[in-house]
């Protein structure tokens, strides 16, 4: 029998934010408790207040510099309620979901090419050395190039719906500042072809790896869990940029559906919890306990009942047989989740491009002036809420956030533990392939704990070990 | 790949205090409209760069430090090294490897590291110290751009 020991890993490498993973071993050098800590405070609500209305869309871009558009879109959605304005003119609803695509397909393929590659073709275990991007391109220089290219197209649809490619001011209260011109449409559907195919290409390639590695997926990370996204208001289709929230618990059976978003504080609390900056949303309805939730790709898969676009609807269809269309729990299917969405966003594209809206006029609706306004929309993440008061004098009073991150903070802790307590548990050595492990579980839902925390600047996540006297033994310490 | 030219890559996020330096000294070099030198601002380096400084001879990457001893530090990247990936992010030095794996081509990098003081709170515009590194690396840059003995035509530094 040896001391109980903590592990903490530091920094989680490949994953944006500033925490860190703490794992404490008993005296048989069992996993006792493993948690996600978050280092870092918020203080984004704080600093918003104050300034004028018109701004928000534009300011809310410095949160993260990784979905930009969608803290735009959604601070966007919230000011166009403060203006009255429930229905968007064509051209603008329009405008913004194309960036909207552009931005999810741009998000997704940098994750699964980039961050994700090297842990499914090499394995959890492989050598770090070995399992990294550089390692992917030498081997498949095809498979990297695509994924640059393919996230320069969706810059590129950002570019020209937002008017520049970081602090875009396209959506402004009300509508959109800009159509699509001629010349710009043609630029972009003369590569639309071209995204599609390399789509469905790494759409394959995901499928193939979660069903050659069922047995893997089934047990890694895997949990029953509820799930919650906006849906499609009128039939429950995935619709990544606006609709009613629906949650539905781990059979699939409906917690809530059909409901104005603008009404998620009468049925999400957040909680707060002594260890983590993070708050812990759940449903009020079920209590902290068994309220918590996951939101995200996968999330999404298991809430949409059918996807709108015949390719991406194909492959949901083929998701959800793999459970017998009861809600898929299994973390690391996510990545095949998040390649649906990518090819649902270039067909999106594509429909919209061949749109004669995109070259309307009418940019800007008006209304009654109101006091309060909630935006929602599907980050590439999952579910983000953006809610702010107003005063008289146009000055932000309120604000509060829920990102993706925070939604999935429960979710993404049961994946750390499930994974530290099949892996590590009993171990005499901890190896950096194990640590990687626990690594895999958080990176399948693509934290980003700036966004979450507001951190700055190069944000390690770590992982610790320490014995059960709290004396730390063991870190696994990457390069930042 | 043949590329010339000079790109310079300002980045870091301006609502977070001094790590606006990098986008900052950026501004300032755009307005100077120098022949042969491109401007990018961005708030991170992603991998998307890779494609855009292949087309390049010469990439200065300009961003806040933490760790600068003096008002800023300029340093020739290591092409050598291939570092891993951050999520969402990547380093000058991954940038740099990904643009000659991916695209074929080899520019040279450099790193200008502007001291910060002010990286604790979500706060707009730049703290004194920083202000004032900011006025100091941004002659060094000029020179160095200026600088014919330096920087050639094709906007390399001579071997």
């Amino acid at each position: 029998m040896t001391e109980p020991r903590l592990i903490e890993i530091s920094p989680v490498t490949r994953v944006e934010g500033h925490g860190k993973v703490t794992i404490h071993l008993d005296r048989d050098n069992r996993v006792a408790e493993a948690r996600l800590h978050i280092v870092e405070f918020r203080g984004f609500e704080r600093f918003i207040r104050g300034r004028l209305l018109w701004e928000v869309p534009v300011i809310v871009q410095r949160l993260c510099g990784i979905c930009p558009v969608s803290h735009h879109l959604a601070a966007a959605k919230a000011m166009d309620q403060i203006m009255g304005v429930d229905v968007l003119p064509p051209t603008a609803e329009k405008m913004r979901r194309l960036m909207h695509y552009g931005q999810v397909m741009q998000s997704h393929v940098l994750h699964f090419f980039h961050l994700s590659a090297p842990d499914l073709l090499f394995g959890f275990g492989a050598p770090a050395e070995r399992r990294n991007i550089f390692e992917v391109i030498r081997q498949n220089p095809e498979l990297g190039r695509r994924a640059v290219l393919m996230r320069q197209f969706g810059q590129e649809i950002i570019e020209a719906t937002a008017g520049k490619k970081i602090h875009g001011t396209g959506a402004i209260p009300g509508g959109i500042n800009r159509n699509l011109p001629i010349a710009t449409r043609d630029r972009l559907l003369a590569r639309v072809g071209e995204m599609e195919a390399w789509a469905m290409d790494a759409l394959a390639l995901a499928r193939t790896y979660t069903l050659d590695h069922a047995d893997l997926i089934r047990d890694f990370a895997s949990f029953p869990s509820s799930h919650l996204s906006i849906v499609r208001k009128e039939d429950g289709a995935l619709d990544l940029y606006h609709g009613a929230m629906r949650a539905i618990d781990a059979t699939g059976a409906a917690i809530f559906d059909g409901l104005d978003y603008r009404d998620y504080h009468k049925v999400l609390v957040e909680d707060v919890r002594s260890w983590s900056y993070m708050k812990f949303p759940f449903i009020a309805d079920l209590g902290p306990d068994d309220g918590w939730y996951r939101v995200g790709p996968l999330s999404r898969m298991n809430t949409a009942s059918f996807i709108d676009t015949p390719l991406a609807g194909a492959a949901h269809r083929e998701l959800r047989a793999v459970t017998g269309g009861a809600p898929n729990n299994a973390t690391l299917t996510t990545h095949w989740a998040r390649m649906i969405e990518v090819v649902h966003c270039v067909e999106k594209i594509a429909e919209l491009l061949h749109d004669p809206d995109l070259q309307g006029t009418d940019l800007v609706a008006k209304g009654d002036r109101r006091a309060e306004g909630i935006g929602v929309i599907e980050a590439p993440r999952g579910n983000l809420i953006h809610h702010y008061r107003v005063d008289e004098n146009d000055q932000v009073t309120f604000c509060n956030l829920i990102v993706s991150t925070t939604h999935n903070n429960e979710g993404m802790n049961r994946a750390v533990k499930d994974v530290a307590v099949r892996y590590l548990s009993g171990q005499d050595r901890i190896t950096e392939g194990m640590l990687n492990h626990v690594e895999v579980a958080i990176r399948a839902y693509d934290p980003c704990l700036s966004c979450a925390t507001h951190a700055l600047g190069q944000m390690p996540l770590q992982v610790e070990l320490f014995d059960a006297t709290g004396a730390l033994i063991d870190r696994a310490q990457r390069g930042a | 790949m043949t590329a010339g030219g000079v790109l310079l890559i300002g980045y870091g996020n301006p609502g977070r205090g001094d790590d606006g330096l990098g986008p900052a000294l950026a501004r300032r070099i755009e307005a100077r409209a120098l022949p042969g030198v491109t401007v990018e601002i961005d708030y991170q380096v992603t991998v998307d760069h890779a494609l855009l400084i292949a087309g390049f001879g010469t990439v200065v990457f300009a961003d806040a430090a933490v760790d600068a001893a003096g008002p800023f530090y300029f340093r020739k990247l290591d092409g050598g090294v291939l570092p891993d990936l951050g999520s969402h992010s990547v380093t000058p030095e991954a940038a740099l490897a990904l643009a000659g794996l991916l695209f074929g081509a080899a520019p040279q990098g450099f790193v200008l590291g502007l001291g910060g003081a002010s990286f604790g709170a979500m706060a707009e515009g730049l703290s004194p110290t920083a202000a004032d590194n900011l006025d100091r690396a941004e002659g060094f840059l000029l020179g160095w751009l200026c600088d014919r003995s330096l920087v050639g035509a094709d906007g390399r530094l001579p071997a």
